[in-house]
């Protein structure tokens, strides 16, 4: 199973750098990573695999959204079903 | 990989335009619940609810988590429930509201819909007892909604039906009236009322439905007016086609829940409801699409033309990103759930009036009006009767979900709180139809339902 972590917010050192140590942890691998800056945001978009994830998919979420509070980032994690049926026909 | 712009669209859709699954409604069949004894057909009700129903709040938590959609309400829709007690000895049925009320709070859900009954053409056995027994239930529950059919395009209007459910809407907001006439806010009079419907407080579990399945209604008035507002001046096929498009995205995300939860819930999948439904949250409302698309104020003359376009080009936009689609699917007018509605009320620039036109092309109603506590019976009879007119004629779904605010005039305030909101209490027309309303019998099915 594959899933979308994307993180927004104000760009600084060290996001990708946590965000991948939370993965790391987990056995989340991470497949691809892209980022841009989107107006003055910085918009990274990483998509993992999490078929051998250690923890319950909510557990990983929680963890990554408690990692992006701490930094003024938003990070979500889903499913990448949500983005390939509502973009794709 | 997705394309980031898509990824990132999605995100603002739900971060910042309210984008939302507004319900996954559980629809149970009761048939096998009907018993001589009452308190016996209340504890099979109870416990078949609590076994279909049992993982339905947890399954959508999940889900929510999981796919990162918000999933506001888990709901369950039973079989209309005076076809059930009609089995049972004993004239009052609001044990059997006693009994949704309470697995409606052992299942966790938000609202149990069903406390209903059929009469378009005429009032079966148990009929006549439900609805008399409408206001003490749902002044004794919390949870409970209830609706009656009065009218259909095949059976015309049961004028018997709409007279009676004028004295009880009235009765229902006086026994809550300390409560804020809430009760009413609970009970829809409709007019061919879906059998599948995911949305409260009309929905119930038809008697042709399966013996349960799962219902999903979408949302997202905010992600419409936002691509609107995006897409700046431009000819109105285009504002259609944004429309369509915006609507066939956030369908397939419905299709998606609906799917995943009809799987995880071992439950078949029923219908996906294309609503635009919005809520007393800023930019979450259907009056601002209106109004982006060129209107002062909702209510303007054009109204009317521009929720015609939305309410066509939302079914447009959803019907290819569902396998089935049903329920009331459409826009909503609610007029207290709806932030720019509100506005309009207050500002005078949307009548009881107008609003009437819009139900004629909209997928509703008249929806969560708050009029004066000291309406006569009959005028709330009358203002049913056009409405179910409305829905006969045009062979749509019309329903009449009106608040008589007791002790409370024209231009005064009511407030509800939560997603069921507020707004002033809107005049009536005062001219008595009395002589009409009591004359009772049918209105003929009209011409246009005899197709076979």
């Amino acid at each position: 199973m594959r899933a979308v972590i994307t993180v927004i917010g104000k760009d600084m050192v060290g996001i990708l750098a946590r965000v991948s140590k939370i993965c790391a942890e987990n056995e989340v691998n991470v497949l691809e990573v892209t980022q841009s800056i989107l107006q003055d945001l910085f918009a990274m978009i990483m998509l993992v695999d999490i078929s051998n994830c250690k923890v319950p998919f909510s557990d990983l979420s929680d963890q990554l959204t408690e990692v992006g509070s701490g930094m003024n980032l938003v990070i979500h994690v889903m499913h990448e079903d949500i983005f390939n049926s509502m973009h794709r026909i | 990989m997705i394309n980031s712009h898509d990824i990132l669209e999605t995100i603002r859709m739900i971060d910042s335009e309210n984008l939302d699954v507004r319900t996954i409604t559980m629809g149970i069949s009761l048939f096998d619940c009907a018993d001589e004894d009452a308190a016996r057909a209340c504890g099979k009700i109870y416990d078949k609810i609590c076994r279909c129903a049992g993982n339905l709040v947890k399954t959508g938590e999940d889900i929510s988590k999981e796919y990162g959609i918000p999933i506001i309400h888990k709901r369950i829709s039973v079989t209309p429930i005076a076809m059930i007690a009609a089995a049972s000895r004993g004239k009052n049925p609001v044990c059997f509201a006693k009994a949704l009320d309470r697995a409606a709070k052992s299942t966790g859900v938000n609202f149990i819909g069903g406390y209903s009954a059929l009469v378009h053409k005429g009032f079966g056995p148990g009929d006549r007892a439900l609805i008399d027994s409408i206001p003490q239930a749902l002044s004794e529950t919390e949870l409970v909604c209830s609706s009656v059919n009065v009218g259909t395009t095949k059976a015309g209007i049961n004028m018997d039906a709409v007279e009676k459910m004028g004295r009880v809407v009235l009765d229902v907001a006086k026994a809550t009236a300390a409560d804020n006439c809430i009760g009413a806010a609970k009970l829809v009079v409709f007019c061919n009322a879906p059998e599948d419907n995911p949305f409260m407080a009309g929905a119930f579990h038809g008697p042709g439905e399966a013996d349960c399945a799962v219902n999903v209604g979408v949302s997202g008035p905010g992600v419409v007016r936002a691509a609107l507002a995006k897409a700046g001046d431009c000819r109105m096929d285009e504002v259609a086609n944004i429309v369509k498009k915006t609507a066939f995205k956030v369908t397939r995300m419905g299709q998606l829940v609906a799917r995943e939860a009809s799987r995880r819930l071992h439950v078949p999948f029923g219908i996906v409801d294309l609503s635009l439904a919005p809520t007393p949250a800023v930019g979450d409302s259907v009056a601002h699409i209106l109004e982006e698309m060129g209107l002062e104020s909702c209510g303007a003359h054009g109204t009317t033309a521009a929720l015609a376009l939305l309410n066509d080009a939302v079914k447009k936009g959803g019907i290819m990103a569902s396998s089935h689609v049903g329920g009331l699917s459409g826009a909503f007018i609610p007029v207290t759930e709806d932030a720019g509605m509100i506005d309009a009320a207050r500002c005078g620039s949307l009548s009881l009036t107008k609003l009437e036109a819009m139900t004629s092309v909209c997928s509703v109603g008249l929806d969560m009006i708050p009029v004066p506590g000291d309406t006569p019976p009959e005028i709330l009879s009358a203002i049913l009767a056009d409405e179910a007119a409305i829905g006969m004629v045009n062979s749509k779904t019309t329903a009449v979900r009106l608040i008589p605010a007791i002790g409370k005039q024209a231009g005064d305030e009511l407030n509800f709180g939560g997603l069921l909101g507020g707004g002033p209490v809107m005049e009536v027309n005062r001219w008595s139809p009395l002589k009409l309303i009591r004359r009772g019998g049918r209105i003929p099915a009209p011409i246009q339902s005899l197709k076979n």
